[in-house]
């Protein structure tokens, strides 16, 4: 070997030197004996010099130290593998959605719109592109857990199923089944209706859905049409949309479709008119901007229509031939809601009044549609009955381009379940919240009138709480009561995937598979007009111990035992599912998705399901309902002389999914500035106030305070003033929390007289000099 | 060389010097006992400990050795196949190349141990029956930086695997894994030889040998976005 010879040679010259034989430091300044001089010193480092200018050595080095400096750890490298795509449906809001997930191997790399899929047809919106990071992110729960002593422990899932199992038990030995209760995010779908069949067979009536504007058009569509059924709104079709504060392109009903529809609109000339007191995205992009009094949308509604009826531009044939109750309805608005009332109700100018009720009624195919925002909050009832009501003076109901009662799915044909006495006698008490007798005989659920019944309680009426697909810690009105209530609760359960506000205030999370690793069905695409199921797959494996909710269910019924286990006797949620959409199955399988292809508007333009089978502008039921009045916003005027609005854009998340760190990177600087929220005031008030762009100052409601910065915006109405829904998380992880202040958390409820709902738009507010 | 001129000038100067020195030990005797003749000897050993360091130590600390998990015999499976190097090597669907064989396609045949190697039985016990991916070393790994299409070379352009992967199919075992310790990139991409020399086509797998064969071969010189200078070709 050349190496071993060369180096033996170079050693035999250093054991040479007297120097290193004696074991000693060779002197470098002149002595004699050793022969190193400084000169030989140098010479040797200049033959070094001179060897490795010979070498690859430095060019080596230089080209490789390049190479590293480009190869930094923390910069992402793309996943090598093999691409696939699956189809799925997205489950991050009730839209509906169709999407092609995109895999490297084993990963996800991207979510991208489901092409020919008729909801959004290849569209996606940002929180629908965010998905990997709800899979991947650090905030999910990785495997179920028990509070003990404010500390959270991890535990098996046989022993959380056993501890559940115990305490349901010992209620049924009590007798007092009816005090489980389960908050979810829908009550349609299968896990849904598991989740309600559970309950039910168990012995509770207290299944309550989260409270949203379908709430309330449910219950429009119910007494004016007689029918269980959804909204589904035309919008490519029609040529005018009237939106009484709907956010249509800011999250309202189907996100993607809603843009799709809108742009459609606008490709064929539509209009827009939207009514607003503030200058949303919708109202910057429609052609009239009407700002109205904040809360008065209703009487505007009411006011439109006493034009149309007293100028006589009314759909004639729909109003003789296919309504009832029209008299009644007419002397309604004459008399109530003249030009004059309704000017001075609104803040709008008479004229005003007048061309946009022509305007609307001259349209071909006017549309008016209704729900603040993207619709979180349910709102009045008579504001939405006011709005339909111009959808039929107009005749533009079950009709392409107008106002669709999509039919409730009807897929979900489970045997009963058989009850044993316990649960007879559970199922007979009254709902814990109200709903469905009494005052509030048509509403399904109250879940805003929860936390008031629990505090207002000695021992909590509620021993027992499930709740799954839901956030009511942040997402409900006046979050200090609610979390008290959730104090009083002996154990609340969560089936969250991610560490949310109710799960840190929950005793047990048992966490559900994200929606990229679980089948599921979605059985309807909120304002979509047709019937539709899309169906969830697993892309990719569970990447923790969770479990599907579904099967958690079953496997609770199963160790419950009698007729409670009878009633769920699947092997598996899966299993279920496959059997519960039978020959749906192997096309929601191919396609992601199946449609209704039989249902059309026109089969629905014979008859309406009311006793009268014509649409009802009045009724003995509308009758009873309390008159229209605009809804009182809460706080006393003199301390709080400003009116806090929320508004919503589609870069937050505002329901039970929190905004992954994409959308909150991409929000304005005029919405977030760093960990504070911007609250939009008119320049007008700021001035009065003595507040400057852009400064800090202090937004106190009766309800709370938060620390905010002014942004000054000429968009909004003197005298109101907005923040966005989705920020002032307190749970989740360090790229939500903290970051603004949630408008739930300052604002409180307001019972609507006729439904119960929350109708609450806004709440009195003051802004101080921080 | 001013470098080898200069330090001839100094011992140079250092033997002028030499009568100054009034010799220590009668006994002492040759060139090497005058202040030139260290000189010289030490130039000359500092010369040979660079040029030890530079073309023998370096390039052995600069690389790290790794054993391939599993030896692999690519002159016993090409046999055994019938559309050579694609037999494994595919292309998918899509056009994209798939690389290192994944463990699903060895399972066709390898459920179980067919024959006597160790190594089969290893693979087989270690990765089939624990349905684990085999850790392959990628000896032609490009960096995260380079966009390189297989389907745009092997089949647009015509090109055999050997022209940059050499006779890897003719190997019975598989060499180790040599990584350069600062980039972390494969031996292969800079070429064994150290100084970066090369005398097959598949010796070294730099830019510049990506370029030279696109300038060759006068193709894809300039990227669509900047229509001169190829950097966006390959760095997309």
């Amino acid at each position: 070997m050349p190496t071993g010879r060369l180096t033996g040679l170079s050693l035999t010259h250093y054991s040479s030197i007297p120097a290193f034989q004696q074991g000693q430091s060779p002197n470098l300044y002149g002595d004699d004996s050793m022969k190193i001089d400084r000169r030989s010193f140098l010479s040797f480092v200049i033959g070094g010099a001179a060897g490795t200018a010979l070498t690859p050595l430095p060019w080596k080095l230089t080209d490789d130290l390049a190479i590293w400096s480009q190869n930094w750890p923390w910069t992402p490298v793309p996943e090598k593998g093999e691409t696939t795509y699956v189809k799925s449906t997205c489950t991050l809001c009730p839209g509906g959605c169709g999407i092609s997930v995109r895999l490297v191997g084993d990963r996800v790399v991207k979510i991208e719109g489901l092409k020919g899929h008729p909801v959004n047809d290849g569209g996606v919106c940002i929180l629908g592109l965010s998905g990997p990071q709800l899979l991947y992110g650090p905030n999910r729960v990785q495997s179920p857990k028990k509070k003990v002593n404010g500390k959270w422990h991890t535990i098996s899932w046989d022993s959380a199923l056993a501890e559940i199992v115990e305490k349901l038990g010992d209620l049924r030995s009590k007798g007092q089944t009816h005090s489980l209760a389960c908050i979810s995010g829908s009550d349609r779908g299968t896990v849904a209706e598991l989740l309600n069949r559970f309950l039910t067979v168990y012995g509770s009536p207290n299944f309550i859905r989260t409270p949203s504007i379908q709430d309330n058009y449910e219950l429009a569509l119910y007494l004016t049409q007689g029918v269980r059924a959804l909204p589904g709104f035309n919008i490519q079709d029609s040529d005018f949309i009237l939106s009484f504060g709907s956010g249509l392109i800011e999250g309202w009903e189907s996100p993607v479709y809603m843009f799709r529809g809108k742009s459609a609109l606008r490709e064929k000339g539509g209009r827009m008119g939207q009514i607003e007191p503030r200058l949303s995205k919708t109202a910057a992009k429609s052609d009239r901007w009407i700002a109205v009094k904040p809360g008065t949308e209703g009487a505007l509604a009411l006011g439109l229509a006493s034009v149309i009826i007293k100028e006589g531009l009314f759909n004639r044939d729909f109003v003789e031939n296919r309504a009832a109750g029209f008299a009644e309805y007419k002397k309604l608005v004459s008399d109530g809601f003249s030009i004059d009332a309704v000017s001075k109700m609104t803040g709008l100018d008479g004229p005003v009044i007048v061309a946009l009720a022509k305007d609307f009624a001259g349209a071909r195919k006017p549309l008016a549609i209704c729900g603040r925002g993207a619709g979180t909050s349910p709102g009045s009832l008579q504001d939405f009955l006011a709005v339909h009501a111009l959808n039929a003076l107009v005749g533009n109901i079950n009709r392409a381009g107008g106002i669709v009662a999509v039919p409730e799915p009807d897929y979900i044909d489970w045997p009963e379940g058989e009850m044993d006495a316990a649960a007879s006698g559970g199922m007979q008490q009254p709902r814990i919240d109200g709903a469905g007798s009494g005052k509030y005989k048509s509403t399904r659920y109250l879940l805003n009138r929860l936390p008031e019944v629990v505090n207002s309680a000695q021992d909590s009426p509620v021993q027992v709480l499930l709740v799954a697909g839901a956030n009511p810690l942040y997402a409900m009105a006046d979050t200090e009561a609610v979390a008290k209530a959730f104090e009083k609760i002996p154990l609340v359960v969560s089936f969250s995937s991610y560490m949310d506000e109710t799960c840190a205030a929950a005793d047990l999370i048992l966490p559900n598979h994200v929606f990229l690793e679980r089948y599921e069905d979605v059985p309807f695409a909120r304002g979509f007009p047709q019937p539709i199921i899309g169906l969830v797959q697993p892309v990719v494996e569970p990447l923790y111990n969770t479990r599907h909710t579904g099967d958690v269910i079953i496997q609770l019924a199963q160790k419950m035992g009698g007729t409670v286990a009878a009633a769920f006797a699947w092997d598996s949620y899966d299993a279920c599912l496959e059997e519960t959409l039978a020959d749906k199955w192997d096309t929601l399988l191919e396609d992601g998705y199946w449609i209704d292809a039989e249902f059309s508007e026109t089969a629905q333009t014979q008859e309406f399901e009311t006793d009268s089978s014509k649409f009802e502008f009045s009724s003995s039921d509308i009758n009873a309902l309390p008159v229209y009045h605009a809804v009182r916003v809460p706080g006393d005027e003199s301390f709080y002389p400003l009116l806090l609005v929320p508004y919503d854009t589609m870069r937050l998340a505002s329901g039970y999914i929190g905004s992954p760190p994409f959308l909150v990177k991409a929000l304005e600087n005029t919405i977030l500035k760093g960990n504070d929220v911007l609250v939009e005031v008119n320049p007008a008030t700021a001035k009065n106030l003595g507040l400057s762009d852009r400064k800090y100052a202090t937004l106190t409601t009766p309800r709370g305070s938060a620390k905010v910065k002014i942004y000054f915006f000429d968009g909004i109405m003197p005298g109101v003033i907005a923040i966005p829904r989705g920020l002032g998380h307190t749970a989740y992880d360090k790229f939500l929390a903290g970051k603004g202040a949630n408008y739930n958390a300052l604002s409180e409820t307001v019972e609507d007289a006729a439904t119960g709902l929350d109708a609450a738009w806004g709440v009195r507010a003051k802004l101080t000099k921080a | 060389m001013s470098t080898e001129d200069k330090a001839n000038e100094v011992s140079a100067e250092a033997q002028d010097q030499e009568p100054i020195t009034p010799p220590a030990d009668p006994g002492q005797t040759g060139p090497g006992q005058g202040a030139g003749g260290p000189i010289t000897l030490f130039f000359i050993l500092g010369l040979v400990a660079s040029l030890v360091l530079g073309w023998v130590i370096f390039p052995q600390l600069l690389y790290s050795h790794k054993e391939q998990p599993i030896q692999f015999n690519h002159v016993l499976h090409n046999e055994l196949v019938d559309d050579s190097c694609e037999s494994c090597h595919f292309f998918r669907e899509d056009g994209t190349y798939s690389g290192a064989p994944k463990l699903a396609q060895c399972i066709d045949c390898h459920e179980e141990v067919q024959g006597e190697s160790e190594e089969e039985a290893k693979f087989v016990n270690q990765y089939v029956l624990k349905d684990r991916e085999v850790p392959w070393l990628v000896y032609s790994r490009q960096p995260a930086c380079v966009f390189f299409s297989h389907v745009a070379h092997v089949k647009m352009g015509d090109m055999e695997c050997v022209t940059c992967h050499g006779d890897v199919g003719e190997s019975e075992s598989l060499k180790p894994y040599e990584a350069n310790r600062i980039s972390g990139y494969s031996r292969n991409i800079w070429g064994k030889n150290i100084a970066g020399i090369k005398f097959n086509s598949w010796d070294r797998m730099k830019m510049d040998d990506c370029s030279e064969c696109h300038v060759r071969n006068n193709v894809n010189q300039g990227s669509v976005q900047t229509l001169r200078g190829g950097c966006f070709v390959c760095h997309k």
